[in-house]
Protein backbone atom coordinates (compact mmCIF):
# COMPACT_ATOMS: atom_id res chain seq x y z
CA UNK A 1 0.00 0.00 0.00
CA UNK A 2 1.24 3.45 -0.52
CA UNK A 3 4.01 2.31 -2.73
CA UNK A 4 3.42 4.81 -5.82
CA UNK A 5 2.92 7.49 -3.39
CA UNK A 6 6.02 7.17 -1.57
CA UNK A 7 7.74 6.56 -4.96
CA UNK A 8 6.74 10.41 -6.24
CA UNK A 9 7.42 11.36 -2.65
CA UNK A 10 11.01 10.25 -3.17
CA UNK A 11 11.04 11.47 -6.15
CA UNK A 12 10.20 15.16 -5.55
CA UNK A 13 12.97 14.94 -2.32
CA UNK A 14 15.82 14.14 -4.24
CA UNK A 15 15.58 15.55 -7.66
CA UNK A 16 14.64 19.24 -5.86
CA UNK A 17 16.45 18.72 -2.68
CA UNK A 18 13.26 19.69 -0.42
CA UNK A 19 12.90 18.59 3.20
CA UNK A 20 11.59 15.71 3.75
CA UNK A 21 8.85 17.25 6.30
CA UNK A 22 7.28 19.39 3.51
CA UNK A 23 6.16 16.51 1.66
CA UNK A 24 3.56 14.24 2.84
CA UNK A 25 1.43 11.28 1.40
CA UNK A 26 -2.03 11.66 3.87
CA UNK A 27 -4.00 8.48 2.23
CA UNK A 28 -3.94 6.38 -0.31
CA UNK A 29 -3.98 9.16 -4.07
CA UNK A 30 -3.59 11.97 -1.62
CA UNK A 31 0.07 13.75 -1.65
CA UNK A 32 0.83 17.01 -0.08
CA UNK A 33 3.50 19.13 -1.20
CA UNK A 34 5.23 22.57 0.49
CA UNK A 35 6.87 23.65 -2.06
CA UNK A 36 9.15 27.24 -2.44
CA UNK A 37 7.70 29.98 -5.00
CA UNK A 38 11.51 30.01 -6.45
CA UNK A 39 11.61 26.77 -8.26
CA UNK A 40 7.33 26.39 -7.95
CA UNK A 41 7.63 26.65 -11.80
CA UNK A 42 10.26 23.92 -12.22
CA UNK A 43 8.49 21.17 -9.85
CA UNK A 44 4.83 21.74 -11.74
CA UNK A 45 6.70 20.97 -15.45
CA UNK A 46 8.77 17.64 -13.57
CA UNK A 47 5.49 16.71 -11.64
CA UNK A 48 3.17 17.03 -15.20
CA UNK A 49 5.77 16.18 -17.36
CA UNK A 50 7.89 13.44 -16.10
CA UNK A 51 5.66 11.83 -13.25
CA UNK A 52 2.41 11.70 -15.03
CA UNK A 53 0.05 14.66 -12.99
CA UNK A 54 -1.52 15.68 -16.41
CA UNK A 55 -4.80 16.71 -15.27
CA UNK A 56 -5.53 19.73 -13.68
CA UNK A 57 -8.77 19.27 -11.31
CA UNK A 58 -8.34 22.81 -9.85
CA UNK A 59 -6.41 25.57 -8.22
CA UNK A 60 -7.15 26.96 -4.86
CA UNK A 61 -6.05 30.56 -3.65
CA UNK A 62 -6.19 30.97 0.01
CA UNK A 63 -5.33 33.86 2.51
CA UNK A 64 -2.70 33.15 4.79
CA UNK A 65 -1.93 35.94 6.32
CA UNK A 66 0.99 37.53 5.79
CA UNK A 67 1.02 35.60 2.72
CA UNK A 68 -1.14 34.21 -0.29
CA UNK A 69 -0.91 30.51 -1.31
CA UNK A 70 -1.81 28.92 -4.03
CA UNK A 71 -2.65 24.35 -4.29
CA UNK A 72 -2.31 23.46 -7.75
CA UNK A 73 -4.47 20.20 -7.35
CA UNK A 74 -2.86 18.09 -10.12
CA UNK A 75 -4.19 14.50 -11.13
CA UNK A 76 -2.87 11.30 -12.58
CA UNK A 77 -4.96 9.23 -14.56
CA UNK A 78 -5.02 6.49 -11.95
CA UNK A 79 -5.99 8.81 -9.43
CA UNK A 80 -3.23 10.09 -7.55
CA UNK A 81 -3.88 13.95 -6.95
CA UNK A 82 -0.49 15.78 -5.86
CA UNK A 83 -1.10 19.51 -3.97
CA UNK A 84 1.15 21.41 -4.93
CA UNK A 85 1.22 24.37 -2.45
CA UNK A 86 3.41 27.36 -2.31
CA UNK A 87 3.01 30.89 -0.83
CA UNK A 88 3.98 34.41 -2.13
CA UNK A 89 3.94 38.05 -0.27
CA UNK A 90 0.90 39.65 0.57
CA UNK A 91 2.55 42.76 -0.68
CA UNK A 92 3.20 41.28 -4.03
CA UNK A 93 1.23 38.38 -4.66
CA UNK A 94 2.52 37.51 -8.01
CA UNK A 95 2.49 33.94 -9.65
CA UNK A 96 2.90 32.50 -13.19
CA UNK A 97 0.04 31.58 -15.34
CA UNK A 98 -0.35 27.55 -16.36
CA UNK A 99 -2.40 28.23 -18.79
CA UNK A 100 -0.47 27.39 -21.90
CA UNK A 101 -0.33 23.88 -20.75
CA UNK A 102 -3.76 23.29 -18.72
CA UNK A 103 -5.93 26.50 -20.87
CA UNK A 104 -8.52 25.21 -17.64
CA UNK A 105 -6.60 27.09 -15.53
CA UNK A 106 -7.75 30.48 -16.99
CA UNK A 107 -10.79 30.33 -15.28
CA UNK A 108 -9.12 29.12 -12.21
CA UNK A 109 -6.58 31.94 -12.18
CA UNK A 110 -8.97 34.96 -13.05
CA UNK A 111 -10.74 34.16 -10.22
CA UNK A 112 -7.76 34.35 -7.43
CA UNK A 113 -7.28 37.52 -9.71
CA UNK A 114 -10.51 38.82 -8.70
CA UNK A 115 -10.98 37.05 -5.56
CA UNK A 116 -8.30 37.48 -3.54
CA UNK A 117 -6.22 39.95 -5.69
CA UNK A 118 -3.40 37.78 -6.92
CA UNK A 119 -1.42 38.90 -9.93
CA UNK A 120 -1.38 36.31 -12.39
CA UNK A 121 1.27 36.70 -14.91
CA UNK A 122 1.15 35.93 -18.39
CA UNK A 123 -2.63 35.01 -18.41
CA UNK A 124 -4.07 36.10 -21.90
CA UNK A 125 -6.37 39.13 -22.42
CA UNK A 126 -10.10 38.28 -21.72
CA UNK A 127 -13.05 39.08 -19.51
CA UNK A 128 -12.56 38.88 -15.82
CA UNK A 129 -14.09 36.19 -13.52
CA UNK A 130 -16.23 35.97 -11.68
CA UNK A 131 -16.94 39.86 -10.69
CA UNK A 132 -18.81 42.70 -12.30
CA UNK A 133 -16.81 44.74 -14.53
CA UNK A 134 -18.06 47.67 -12.34
CA UNK A 135 -16.47 46.40 -9.07
CA UNK A 136 -14.76 49.00 -7.32
CA UNK A 137 -10.75 48.33 -7.43
CA UNK A 138 -9.00 47.09 -4.21
CA UNK A 139 -11.73 45.15 -2.85
CA UNK A 140 -10.99 41.09 -2.77
CA UNK A 141 -13.32 39.68 -0.93
CA UNK A 142 -11.97 36.29 -0.10
CA UNK A 143 -9.45 38.03 1.84
CA UNK A 144 -10.14 37.43 5.16
CA UNK A 145 -10.05 41.51 6.53
CA UNK A 146 -12.82 41.38 3.71
CA UNK A 147 -16.61 41.79 5.04
CA UNK A 148 -19.62 41.74 3.74
CA UNK A 149 -20.66 44.65 3.99
CA UNK A 150 -17.34 46.36 3.73
CA UNK A 151 -18.83 47.98 -0.05
CA UNK A 152 -21.91 48.61 2.39
CA UNK A 153 -20.62 50.89 4.10
CA UNK A 154 -18.80 52.66 2.01
CA UNK A 155 -22.19 53.33 -0.20
CA UNK A 156 -23.66 54.44 3.47
CA UNK A 157 -21.26 57.30 3.57
CA UNK A 158 -21.55 58.13 -0.55
CA UNK A 159 -25.13 58.23 -0.10
CA UNK A 160 -25.11 60.60 2.79
CA UNK B 1 -22.16 42.38 -51.39
CA UNK B 2 -18.83 41.12 -49.89
CA UNK B 3 -19.59 39.26 -46.34
CA UNK B 4 -18.90 41.12 -43.27
CA UNK B 5 -17.88 40.27 -39.90
CA UNK B 6 -21.16 40.39 -37.22
CA UNK B 7 -20.43 39.92 -33.84
CA UNK B 8 -23.77 38.79 -31.90
CA UNK B 9 -24.14 39.07 -27.98
CA UNK B 10 -26.05 36.04 -26.63
CA UNK B 11 -27.27 36.80 -22.84
CA UNK B 12 -26.49 37.85 -20.24
CA UNK B 13 -30.33 37.64 -20.32
CA UNK B 14 -31.90 35.98 -22.87
CA UNK B 15 -34.33 33.35 -23.86
CA UNK B 16 -32.17 30.72 -25.22
CA UNK B 17 -30.37 30.68 -21.76
CA UNK B 18 -32.28 29.02 -18.81
CA UNK B 19 -29.59 31.09 -16.62
CA UNK B 20 -27.79 34.09 -16.98
CA UNK B 21 -24.31 33.43 -18.84
CA UNK B 22 -23.02 35.65 -22.03
CA UNK B 23 -22.16 34.70 -25.12
CA UNK B 24 -20.01 36.98 -27.77
CA UNK B 25 -20.20 35.32 -31.24
CA UNK B 26 -18.11 36.42 -34.23
CA UNK B 27 -20.07 35.68 -37.16
CA UNK B 28 -18.77 35.59 -40.87
CA UNK B 29 -22.04 34.77 -42.75
CA UNK B 30 -24.27 31.97 -40.29
CA UNK B 31 -20.46 30.02 -39.41
CA UNK B 32 -19.27 31.07 -36.19
CA UNK B 33 -15.08 32.71 -36.40
CA UNK B 34 -14.73 33.51 -32.95
CA UNK B 35 -16.54 32.71 -29.44
CA UNK B 36 -15.79 34.56 -25.59
CA UNK B 37 -17.59 33.66 -22.37
CA UNK B 38 -18.54 35.95 -19.85
CA UNK B 39 -19.50 34.48 -16.76
CA UNK B 40 -20.12 35.83 -12.64
CA UNK B 41 -23.87 36.56 -13.19
CA UNK B 42 -24.51 33.68 -10.91
CA UNK B 43 -22.54 34.74 -8.32
CA UNK B 44 -24.04 34.25 -4.70
CA UNK B 45 -21.17 34.02 -1.96
CA UNK B 46 -21.10 30.39 -1.04
CA UNK B 47 -17.71 30.39 -0.84
CA UNK B 48 -17.24 33.51 1.67
CA UNK B 49 -20.35 32.42 3.50
CA UNK B 50 -18.90 29.14 3.96
CA UNK B 51 -16.08 30.60 6.18
CA UNK B 52 -18.90 32.39 8.64
CA UNK B 53 -21.11 29.43 9.10
CA UNK B 54 -20.66 26.25 10.76
CA UNK B 55 -19.81 22.94 9.27
CA UNK B 56 -23.09 21.70 9.39
CA UNK B 57 -24.84 24.99 8.46
CA UNK B 58 -21.89 24.71 5.37
CA UNK B 59 -22.83 21.06 4.45
CA UNK B 60 -26.96 22.91 3.63
CA UNK B 61 -25.43 26.00 2.13
CA UNK B 62 -23.32 23.71 -0.35
CA UNK B 63 -26.17 21.66 -1.24
CA UNK B 64 -27.86 24.44 -2.60
CA UNK B 65 -24.83 25.34 -5.04
CA UNK B 66 -26.63 23.40 -7.63
CA UNK B 67 -30.37 22.60 -7.92
CA UNK B 68 -29.55 19.82 -9.83
CA UNK B 69 -26.24 17.84 -8.34
CA UNK B 70 -27.33 19.10 -5.57
CA UNK B 71 -26.14 15.90 -3.55
CA UNK B 72 -22.74 15.83 -5.51
CA UNK B 73 -21.89 18.67 -3.58
CA UNK B 74 -23.02 18.02 -0.14
CA UNK B 75 -21.43 14.72 -0.65
CA UNK B 76 -18.16 15.93 -2.22
CA UNK B 77 -17.59 18.55 0.91
CA UNK B 78 -18.15 16.38 3.30
CA UNK B 79 -16.00 13.84 2.17
CA UNK B 80 -13.45 16.51 2.80
CA UNK B 81 -14.50 17.48 5.95
CA UNK B 82 -14.89 13.81 7.05
CA UNK B 83 -11.23 12.80 5.77
CA UNK B 84 -9.89 15.87 8.10
CA UNK B 85 -12.01 14.81 10.97
CA UNK B 86 -10.56 11.12 10.58
CA UNK B 87 -14.47 9.46 10.57
CA UNK B 88 -15.37 6.15 9.30
CA UNK B 89 -18.59 6.34 7.69
CA UNK B 90 -20.46 3.61 8.44
CA UNK B 91 -20.48 0.64 5.30
CA UNK B 92 -24.64 1.34 5.02
CA UNK B 93 -23.84 4.66 5.49
CA UNK B 94 -21.52 5.00 2.15
CA UNK B 95 -24.43 2.57 0.38
CA UNK B 96 -27.07 5.03 1.06
CA UNK B 97 -24.94 8.04 0.43
CA UNK B 98 -23.70 6.41 -3.42
CA UNK B 99 -27.43 5.42 -4.05
CA UNK B 100 -29.04 8.87 -3.85
CA UNK B 101 -26.03 9.27 -6.22
CA UNK B 102 -27.06 7.28 -8.59
CA UNK B 103 -30.76 7.95 -8.73
CA UNK B 104 -29.30 11.97 -8.75
CA UNK B 105 -27.74 10.70 -12.24
CA UNK B 106 -30.54 9.23 -13.70
CA UNK B 107 -32.82 12.04 -12.96
CA UNK B 108 -30.39 14.45 -14.18
CA UNK B 109 -29.95 12.50 -17.97
CA UNK B 110 -32.92 11.76 -18.17
CA UNK B 111 -33.86 15.52 -17.68
CA UNK B 112 -30.44 16.26 -20.14
CA UNK B 113 -32.51 14.11 -22.52
CA UNK B 114 -35.58 15.96 -22.58
CA UNK B 115 -33.74 19.43 -22.98
CA UNK B 116 -31.40 18.25 -25.69
CA UNK B 117 -34.55 17.28 -27.55
CA UNK B 118 -36.15 20.27 -26.46
CA UNK B 119 -33.20 22.20 -28.28
CA UNK B 120 -33.17 20.78 -31.80
CA UNK B 121 -37.08 20.71 -31.80
CA UNK B 122 -37.97 17.34 -30.79
CA UNK B 123 -40.17 18.05 -28.28
CA UNK B 124 -42.15 15.15 -28.04
CA UNK B 125 -38.69 13.31 -26.91
CA UNK B 126 -39.03 15.97 -23.63
CA UNK B 127 -42.55 14.96 -22.99
CA UNK B 128 -41.68 11.67 -22.80
CA UNK B 129 -38.62 11.46 -20.72
CA UNK B 130 -39.70 14.20 -18.43
CA UNK B 131 -42.93 12.16 -18.13
CA UNK B 132 -40.65 8.61 -17.36
CA UNK B 133 -38.21 11.00 -14.95
CA UNK B 134 -41.10 11.64 -12.47
CA UNK B 135 -40.41 7.99 -11.17
CA UNK B 136 -37.22 8.53 -10.00
CA UNK B 137 -38.16 11.58 -8.65
CA UNK B 138 -40.91 9.64 -6.76
CA UNK B 139 -38.04 7.54 -5.49
CA UNK B 140 -36.01 10.20 -3.74
CA UNK B 141 -39.23 12.38 -2.18
CA UNK B 142 -39.92 8.52 -1.20
CA UNK B 143 -36.60 8.01 0.51
CA UNK B 144 -35.65 11.66 1.44
CA UNK B 145 -39.11 13.66 1.56
CA UNK B 146 -37.59 15.85 -1.10
CA UNK B 147 -37.18 15.42 -5.00
CA UNK B 148 -34.25 17.74 -4.68
CA UNK B 149 -32.10 18.93 -2.12
CA UNK B 150 -32.24 15.74 -0.25
CA UNK B 151 -30.44 16.60 2.84
CA UNK B 152 -29.75 13.08 3.17
CA UNK B 153 -25.78 13.52 4.01
CA UNK B 154 -24.54 14.59 7.46
CA UNK B 155 -21.65 15.01 8.68
CA UNK B 156 -20.49 10.89 9.33
CA UNK B 157 -23.13 9.45 7.61
CA UNK B 158 -26.34 9.81 6.06
CA UNK B 159 -30.05 11.09 8.37
CA UNK B 160 -32.26 8.42 6.91
CA UNK B 161 -32.20 4.81 6.37
CA UNK B 162 -33.83 2.83 3.47
CA UNK B 163 -36.47 0.59 5.10
CA UNK B 164 -37.25 -2.90 3.56
CA UNK B 165 -40.96 -1.87 2.49
CA UNK B 166 -39.11 0.84 -0.22
CA UNK B 167 -36.94 -1.38 -1.37
CA UNK B 168 -39.44 -3.25 -4.16
CA UNK B 169 -40.92 0.23 -4.59
CA UNK B 170 -37.22 1.83 -5.52
CA UNK B 171 -36.54 -1.91 -8.16
CA UNK B 172 -40.26 -1.70 -9.71
CA UNK B 173 -39.58 2.17 -10.64
CA UNK B 174 -35.37 1.19 -11.60
CA UNK B 175 -37.45 -1.92 -14.06
CA UNK B 176 -39.79 0.81 -15.62
CA UNK B 177 -36.52 3.46 -16.05
CA UNK B 178 -34.56 0.88 -17.53
CA UNK B 179 -37.37 -0.41 -19.95
CA UNK B 180 -37.69 3.19 -20.75
CA UNK B 181 -34.27 3.92 -21.35
CA UNK B 182 -33.71 1.03 -23.91
CA UNK B 183 -36.24 2.54 -25.75
CA UNK B 184 -34.68 5.73 -26.17
CA UNK B 185 -31.22 3.80 -26.55
CA UNK B 186 -33.46 2.49 -29.75
CA UNK B 187 -34.50 6.18 -30.66
CA UNK B 188 -31.03 7.67 -30.53
CA UNK B 189 -29.79 4.56 -32.58
CA UNK B 190 -32.30 4.17 -34.95
CA UNK B 191 -34.09 7.43 -35.35
CA UNK B 192 -32.45 8.89 -38.60
CA UNK B 193 -33.73 12.58 -37.60
CA UNK B 194 -32.11 12.65 -34.27
CA UNK B 195 -28.97 11.15 -35.84
CA UNK B 196 -28.81 13.42 -38.46
CA UNK B 197 -29.33 16.41 -36.57
CA UNK B 198 -26.65 15.84 -33.71
CA UNK B 199 -24.33 14.11 -35.90
CA UNK B 200 -21.31 16.38 -36.60
CA UNK B 201 -22.04 19.14 -34.20
CA UNK B 202 -19.89 20.97 -31.52
CA UNK B 203 -17.31 18.21 -33.01
CA UNK B 204 -14.90 17.89 -30.03
CA UNK B 205 -11.61 15.63 -30.80
CA UNK B 206 -9.78 13.48 -27.97
CA UNK B 207 -6.68 15.75 -28.15
CA UNK B 208 -8.69 18.59 -28.01
CA UNK B 209 -10.95 17.41 -24.60
CA UNK B 210 -8.02 16.30 -23.23
CA UNK B 211 -5.81 19.45 -23.70
CA UNK B 212 -8.99 21.79 -23.05
CA UNK B 213 -9.56 20.14 -19.67
CA UNK B 214 -13.46 18.06 -20.60
CA UNK B 215 -14.59 16.49 -17.88
CA UNK B 216 -17.80 14.25 -17.53
CA UNK B 217 -19.88 12.98 -20.27
CA UNK B 218 -18.42 15.69 -22.80
CA UNK B 219 -15.14 13.99 -21.86
CA UNK B 220 -16.21 10.29 -22.40
CA UNK B 221 -18.16 11.09 -25.75
CA UNK B 222 -14.57 12.29 -27.06
CA UNK B 223 -13.08 9.06 -26.40
CA UNK B 224 -11.84 10.04 -22.91
CA UNK B 225 -12.11 7.49 -20.70
CA UNK B 226 -12.21 8.85 -17.13
CA UNK B 227 -14.62 8.51 -14.41
CA UNK B 228 -13.90 9.67 -10.94
CA UNK B 229 -16.15 6.99 -9.50
CA UNK B 230 -13.61 4.47 -10.87
CA UNK B 231 -9.90 6.54 -10.91
CA UNK B 232 -10.67 7.57 -7.51
CA UNK B 233 -13.21 5.69 -5.85
CA UNK B 234 -15.37 7.20 -2.85
CA UNK B 235 -18.69 6.23 -1.23
CA UNK B 236 -19.12 2.65 -2.12
CA UNK B 237 -18.10 2.82 -5.51
CA UNK B 238 -14.88 0.88 -4.96
CA UNK B 239 -16.73 -2.10 -3.98
CA UNK B 240 -19.17 -2.00 -7.20
CA UNK B 241 -19.03 -3.05 -10.73
CA UNK B 242 -19.71 -0.81 -13.61
CA UNK B 243 -18.30 0.33 -16.66
CA UNK B 244 -17.32 3.56 -17.93
CA UNK B 245 -19.16 4.61 -20.79
CA UNK B 246 -16.81 6.36 -23.57
CA UNK B 247 -17.71 6.81 -27.75
CA UNK B 248 -15.94 7.82 -30.01
CA UNK B 249 -18.12 10.23 -32.11
CA UNK B 250 -16.34 13.16 -30.54
CA UNK B 251 -19.94 15.75 -31.13
CA UNK B 252 -23.59 15.98 -29.62
CA UNK B 253 -24.75 12.76 -30.84
CA UNK B 254 -21.56 10.88 -28.85
CA UNK B 255 -23.21 13.06 -25.90
CA UNK B 256 -26.02 12.03 -26.12
CA UNK B 257 -25.29 8.16 -26.61
CA UNK B 258 -22.91 8.36 -23.53
CA UNK B 259 -25.84 9.29 -21.06
CA UNK B 260 -28.19 6.97 -22.39
CA UNK B 261 -25.67 4.39 -21.67
CA UNK B 262 -24.81 5.88 -18.27
CA UNK B 263 -28.20 5.35 -17.43
CA UNK B 264 -28.28 1.89 -18.09
CA UNK B 265 -25.39 1.78 -15.75
CA UNK B 266 -26.99 2.96 -13.20
CA UNK B 267 -29.67 1.14 -13.04
CA UNK B 268 -27.41 -1.65 -12.88
CA UNK B 269 -25.38 0.23 -9.70
CA UNK B 270 -28.52 0.90 -7.91
CA UNK B 271 -29.49 -2.76 -7.87
CA UNK B 272 -26.20 -3.48 -6.93
CA UNK B 273 -26.34 -1.40 -3.83
CA UNK B 274 -29.93 -2.51 -2.45
CA UNK B 275 -28.83 -6.40 -2.99
CA UNK B 276 -25.64 -5.70 -1.21
CA UNK B 277 -26.59 -2.99 1.38
CA UNK B 278 -24.91 -3.92 4.31
CA UNK B 279 -26.59 -3.87 8.18
CA UNK B 280 -25.61 -1.82 10.71
CA UNK B 281 -25.83 1.72 11.75
CA UNK B 282 -25.72 4.56 9.26
CA UNK B 283 -23.75 7.04 11.11
CA UNK B 284 -21.06 8.13 13.47
CA UNK B 285 -20.66 10.44 15.48
CA UNK B 286 -19.12 14.24 14.46
CA UNK B 287 -17.41 16.76 16.57
CA UNK B 288 -18.44 20.13 16.34
CA UNK B 289 -15.02 20.92 15.65
CA UNK B 290 -13.06 20.16 13.05
CA UNK B 291 -9.33 19.19 13.84
CA UNK B 292 -6.73 21.76 11.59
CA UNK B 293 -5.84 20.31 8.61
CA UNK B 294 -6.75 20.02 4.68
CA UNK B 295 -8.33 17.83 2.25
CA UNK B 296 -9.48 17.35 -1.43
CA UNK B 297 -12.12 15.35 -2.59
CA UNK B 298 -13.39 14.13 -6.21
CA UNK B 299 -16.64 13.57 -7.13
CA UNK B 300 -18.56 12.37 -10.20
CA UNK B 301 -21.69 14.31 -10.73
CA UNK B 302 -24.17 13.98 -13.29
CA UNK B 303 -22.00 16.86 -15.55
CA UNK B 304 -18.33 15.98 -14.75
CA UNK B 305 -15.77 16.11 -11.90
CA UNK B 306 -16.76 18.15 -9.00
CA UNK B 307 -13.66 19.18 -6.99
CA UNK B 308 -14.17 20.63 -2.90
CA UNK B 309 -11.41 21.52 -1.12
CA UNK B 310 -11.30 22.20 2.73
CA UNK B 311 -9.10 23.81 5.23
CA UNK B 312 -9.54 23.56 8.87
CA UNK B 313 -8.37 25.20 11.63
CA UNK B 314 -9.62 23.75 14.85
CA UNK B 315 -12.80 25.48 15.11
CA UNK B 316 -16.19 24.83 14.17
CA UNK B 317 -16.16 27.14 11.04
CA UNK B 318 -14.07 26.07 7.87
CA UNK B 319 -10.57 28.36 7.03
CA UNK B 320 -11.34 27.96 3.37
CA UNK B 321 -13.63 26.28 1.19
CA UNK B 322 -13.24 25.78 -2.62
CA UNK B 323 -15.87 24.63 -4.96
CA UNK B 324 -14.95 24.16 -8.76
CA UNK B 325 -17.94 22.56 -10.56
CA UNK B 326 -17.82 20.74 -13.87
CA UNK B 327 -19.20 23.65 -15.72
CA UNK B 328 -16.28 25.57 -14.92
CA UNK B 329 -14.19 23.05 -16.72
CA UNK B 330 -16.35 22.86 -19.80
CA UNK B 331 -16.87 25.94 -20.36
CA UNK B 332 -14.03 26.95 -22.15
CA UNK B 333 -14.54 23.40 -24.47
CA UNK B 334 -17.84 25.04 -25.57
CA UNK B 335 -15.99 28.03 -27.33
CA UNK B 336 -13.72 25.29 -29.11
CA UNK B 337 -16.78 23.19 -30.32
CA UNK B 338 -18.78 26.49 -31.55
CA UNK B 339 -15.74 27.63 -33.56
CA UNK B 340 -16.79 27.05 -37.64
CA UNK B 341 -20.11 26.07 -36.45
CA UNK B 342 -23.29 27.27 -37.49
CA UNK B 343 -25.05 29.73 -35.38
CA UNK B 344 -28.43 28.07 -35.48
CA UNK B 345 -26.07 25.24 -33.82
CA UNK B 346 -25.38 26.82 -30.38
CA UNK B 347 -27.83 25.81 -28.57
CA UNK B 348 -27.84 22.52 -28.63
CA UNK B 349 -24.24 22.49 -28.39
CA UNK B 350 -23.82 24.52 -25.11
CA UNK B 351 -27.05 22.46 -24.12
CA UNK B 352 -24.92 19.57 -24.69
CA UNK B 353 -21.93 20.12 -22.18
CA UNK B 354 -25.43 20.02 -19.79
CA UNK B 355 -24.28 23.64 -18.69
CA UNK B 356 -24.71 24.98 -14.79
CA UNK B 357 -23.83 28.40 -14.48
CA UNK B 358 -25.47 28.55 -10.61
CA UNK B 359 -22.72 25.51 -10.06
CA UNK B 360 -20.14 27.69 -11.79
CA UNK B 361 -20.85 30.85 -10.37
CA UNK B 362 -21.09 30.26 -6.30
CA UNK B 363 -18.75 32.55 -4.95
CA UNK B 364 -19.40 35.96 -3.94
CA UNK B 365 -21.88 38.76 -4.92
CA UNK B 366 -23.18 41.54 -2.73
CA UNK B 367 -24.38 44.76 -4.75
CA UNK B 368 -25.30 46.00 -7.64
CA UNK B 369 -22.66 48.55 -8.95
CA UNK B 370 -23.47 50.52 -12.25
CA UNK B 371 -20.88 52.38 -13.85
CA UNK B 372 -18.85 52.82 -10.15
CA UNK B 373 -22.20 54.51 -8.66
CA UNK B 374 -23.90 52.39 -6.16
CA UNK B 375 -27.77 51.95 -6.93
CA UNK B 376 -28.13 48.69 -4.37
CA UNK B 377 -31.61 48.98 -2.58
CA UNK B 378 -31.47 48.10 1.09
CA UNK B 379 -34.99 46.58 2.22
CA UNK B 380 -36.66 49.68 3.67
CA UNK B 381 -35.65 51.47 0.19
CA UNK B 382 -37.01 47.77 -2.05
CA UNK B 383 -40.46 48.04 -0.01
CA UNK B 384 -41.02 51.98 -0.16
CA UNK B 385 -40.20 51.12 -3.82
CA UNK B 386 -42.72 48.72 -3.82
CA UNK B 387 -45.25 49.99 -2.55
CA UNK B 388 -44.80 53.68 -4.51
CA UNK B 389 -45.13 51.55 -7.77
CA UNK B 390 -48.16 50.07 -6.88
CA UNK B 391 -50.09 52.93 -6.04
CA UNK B 392 -49.31 54.38 -9.55
CA UNK B 393 -51.15 51.01 -11.03
CA UNK B 394 -54.09 52.61 -8.18
CA UNK B 395 -53.40 49.62 -5.66
CA UNK B 396 -53.51 51.06 -2.16
CA UNK B 397 -52.06 49.17 0.82
CA UNK B 398 -53.29 52.22 3.37
CA UNK B 399 -56.30 49.87 4.26
CA UNK B 400 -54.27 46.44 4.29
CA UNK B 401 -51.57 47.97 6.78
CA UNK B 402 -53.99 49.38 9.01
CA UNK B 403 -55.97 46.27 9.32
CA UNK B 404 -52.90 43.84 9.90
CA UNK B 405 -51.79 46.62 12.37
CA UNK B 406 -55.13 46.10 14.45
CA UNK B 407 -54.41 42.92 14.27
CA UNK B 408 -51.34 42.47 15.26
CA UNK B 409 -51.79 44.66 18.42
CA UNK B 410 -54.94 42.84 19.30
CA UNK B 411 -52.59 39.66 19.61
Amino acid sequence: MLVEEEKIRQQLVERFGLPAEKITVQRERRIWADVPAANFGEIFDYAADKLGFVILATITGLDEGPTLGVIYHIARESGIILNLHTSVPKDKPVIKTVSARFPAADAYEREMVDLLGMQVEGLPPGNRYPLPDSWPAGQYPLRKDWKSDTIGKSEVTENA
Amino acid sequence: MPEREVKLTIGPQHPMLKEPESFLLTLRGEKITDMTVRLGYNHRGIEKACEQRTYIQDMYLVERVCGICSHSHSTCFIQTVEEIAGLAVPKRGLYIRTLIAELERIHSHLLWVGVAGHEIGFDTLLMYTWRDRELVMDILALISGNRVNYGMNTIGGVRRDITTDQIPQILSAIDKLEERTKYYIQVGTEEITLRERLSGVGKLSKEDAIHLGAVGPTARASGVDRDVRRDDPYGAYGELSFDVITDNHCDVYGRTLVRLGELMQSYKLVRQILRQLPEGPIVVKAPRKIPAGQAVSRYEAPRGEDVHYVKANGSDKPERVKVRAPTLANVQVVAHMLKDGYLADTPIVIAAIDPCFSCTDRTIATTNLDNGRTDRMDWPTLRTYGIEWYSKQGIDFTELNRKLRTMRESN
